[in-house]
């Protein structure tokens, strides 16, 4: 594997305000790289300095080897990406929303005509080809999207939040396109999104808060890094039984709220050996995995919760009525 | 270059397949010139005259060129205000992103308006009969170019304004402020003649629609209409004079509309 997309040293502000901090990393060849922080951490506008659309304040961003700010073009023909806000064109059909992008990235129509179909096909659209986008749910629109993105063959494909808005259901299945689809094209993913649950699908996420990266890794590794699993132990003598696991495991447990904790690497096995060995002094035993969650709040001392939508997307989904209206 | 003028094309052949769509917008174009020419054409005709027309010059015939004039205004600015639709809807980021240069998305819709304008000026035709105007091949030909270059210049216009614009409201202002003023002041409802008060007539003469108007005049009329018409002072300039003034006009614009869209994207 090769570096794909490589930024170091990142920095963009908006007059008085920083947005990406001195962001450094890199992105591996065929890799699904999330990007993982609350909204108004830096996530967009770090995916509009890579696609180009924003020039960096400082540091640089290379994709495929090309500068974002010197070689834009070249750049732009490495890349696919599907925004935050849907950016179809509603009054014509899925297939003409297709051409038209073939078009624009001077896809040669024989090579159109196949790739479409087959990501049309991947993606579950292909009997609504002829639909105008108007009529589409907007997890069909999503997926539409991301065939768009993908019809140039581009070697980075970037989905900017692509299961916002979308029902639970819709949201497990666009994983699974995703996921297939890097398997089944070796195209590098990177993605952002503030749902925690979604960055396990990640092969590796990077925390951003306030701009700033605070913590880079596999999903496992950073739950790893929290000093792993934690066991808890109900009992009637709670100080008995925790010198009981230090004279038997050599285990350092320590009494808090009516339980005594157990802070271990692998849970799953320490349990039955805990219960195999004082077994006779629990009444319950309960095991606590850490979650993305847990990760985020020890790193930036908040959780990660959905906000209220912000007011341009009310403005938007305003526009739209008074527009359906005519 | 290959890329640009390729780009240009799909964007072109966006407004295109979206013209073909739009039925209703077809319908709605060519039910306001029929209203000002069967309500306001024929209830003016019907009670006053042009001073000092010839007798013979039906006021409908007049204001058959201003209406086509009208609608080409309206059609053009229309077209061009779209990408402020395109940029609220999203849509504008698709084009922006893709590796194509900015003067060519600006001088593709550009055309494309210039291009649904002159279709739409084809449907206007069957309107002639009310203005009891006979339509030659040539005269056909002759005002669709116009048509196209009037069309050209009033879309790159469009598209300075609303490449700064970021709302629709905006809009409301440009439209009263700006576009109707264009119209009411380019003779297309009442001839520029020396009776006009000269401050207007000075307007008039800045007015670029006026020479539009005026050169759709001079395709429209033919044989000895045209001759009555000129005579009467109801075909003001030259139609090379008009022809200058249109393609320089036009030429101007779409660089100042191509590059007030590269700089504002």
């Amino acid at each position: 594997m090769s570096a794909i997309v490589e930024v170091d040293q990142l920095t963009r502000t908006f007059g008085e305000v920083t947005a990406v901090d001195h962001v450094s990393f890199t992105v591996q060849e065929g890799e699904i790289f999330g990007f993982l922080g609350p909204n108004g951490a830096g996530k967009s506008t770090t995916i509009q300095i890579l696609a180009t659309l924003l020039p960096p304040t400082s540091g640089t961003a290379r994709l495929a080897g090309f500068d974002v700010r010197k070689h834009a073009v070249e750049v732009r023909r490495q890349i696919g990406i599907v925004f935050q806000d849907p950016s179809l064109d509603s009054r014509l059909t899925a297939e003409e929303n297709l051409r038209f992008h073939a078009r624009l990235y001077g896809v040669p129509a024989d090579v159109y005509r196949r790739r479409s179909e087959e990501l049309l096909a991947m993606m579950g659209l292909a009997d609504r080809r002829r639909s105008l986008v108007a009529t589409f749910s907007g997890g069909m629109k999503r997926r539409l999207e991301i065939a768009r993105g993908l019809l140039h063959h581009p070697r980075v494909l970037f989905l900017d939040e692509p299961t916002v808005g979308l029902d639970p259901q819709t949201r497990a299945a666009i994983w699974d396109y995703v996921k297939r689809l890097r398997d089944e094209t070796g195209v590098t993913i990177f993605m952002t999104t503030h749902y925690l649950d979604e960055a396990e699908h990640c092969d590796r996420i990077a925390i951003i808060d306030h701009g700033r990266v605070v913590a880079l890794d596999t999903p496992a590794a950073l739950k790893r890094g929290l000093g792993g699993d934690v066991i808890y132990l109900r009992g009637p003598d709670l100080a008995g039984l925790a010198a009981r696991l230090k004279q038997e495991f050599g285990l350092d447990a320590e009494v808090a709220d009516g339980r005594l904790v157990i802070r271990t690497a692998d849970a799953a096995s320490l349990a039955p050996r805990i219960l195999a060995g004082v077994g006779t002094g629990v009444e319950s035993l309960e095991i606590k995995q850490p979650t993305l969650d847990d990760v985020f709040l020890s790193l930036t001392g908040r959780a990660i919760r959905d906000e209220e939508a912000s007011p341009t997307d009310s403005v938007r989904a305003h526009a739209r009525m008074w527009r359906n209206r005519r | 270059m290959t890329n640009g003028l390729n780009a240009m094309y799909t964007i072109w052949l966006r407004e295109i397949w979206r013209f073909v769509r739009e039925r209703e917008r077809i319908v709605g174009m060519v039910g306001q010139p029929l209203l000002y020419l069967l309500i306001i054409g024929k209830g003016i005709s019907a009670t006053m005259g042009i001073r000092g027309a010839p007798a013979g010059v039906d006021y409908v015939t007049f204001m058959y060129p201003g209406i086509v004039g009208m609608s080409i205004l309206f059609t053009s600015i229309f077209s061009a205000v779209s990408v402020i639709w395109d940029r609220e809807f999203g849509f504008l980021k698709e084009v922006l992103v893709a590796p194509v240069p900015r003067w060519a998305v600006a001088l593709g819709k550009a055309l494309g308006g210039a291009t649904v304008t002159t279709l739409q000026t084809v449907i206007l035709l069957v309107l002639a009969p009310f203005a009891g105007i006979r339509l030659t091949v040539g005269g056909v030909v002759e005002m669709l170019a116009l048509a196209f270059l009037l069309s050209l210049a009033l879309t790159s216009f469009g598209l300075a304004v609303a490449s700064r614009m970021t709302s629709m409201q905006g809009f409301q202002m440009f439209m009263n402020f700006l576009i109707m003023p264009l119209f009411f002041l380019s003779g297309a409802m009442f001839p520029l003649t020396d009776r006009v008060p000269a401050w207007m007539r000075a307007l008039m003469h800045v007015d670029p629609l006026t020479y539009g108007v005026d050169a759709l005049r001079h395709a429209l009329y033919t044989g000895p209409v045209l001759e009555v018409m000129r005579a009467a002072q109801l075909v003001r300039f030259d139609l090379w004079t008009d022809i200058a003034v249109l393609a320089g006009l036009s030429l101007a614009l779409s660089a100042i509309g191509t590059a007030a869209f590269s700089r504002a994207s």
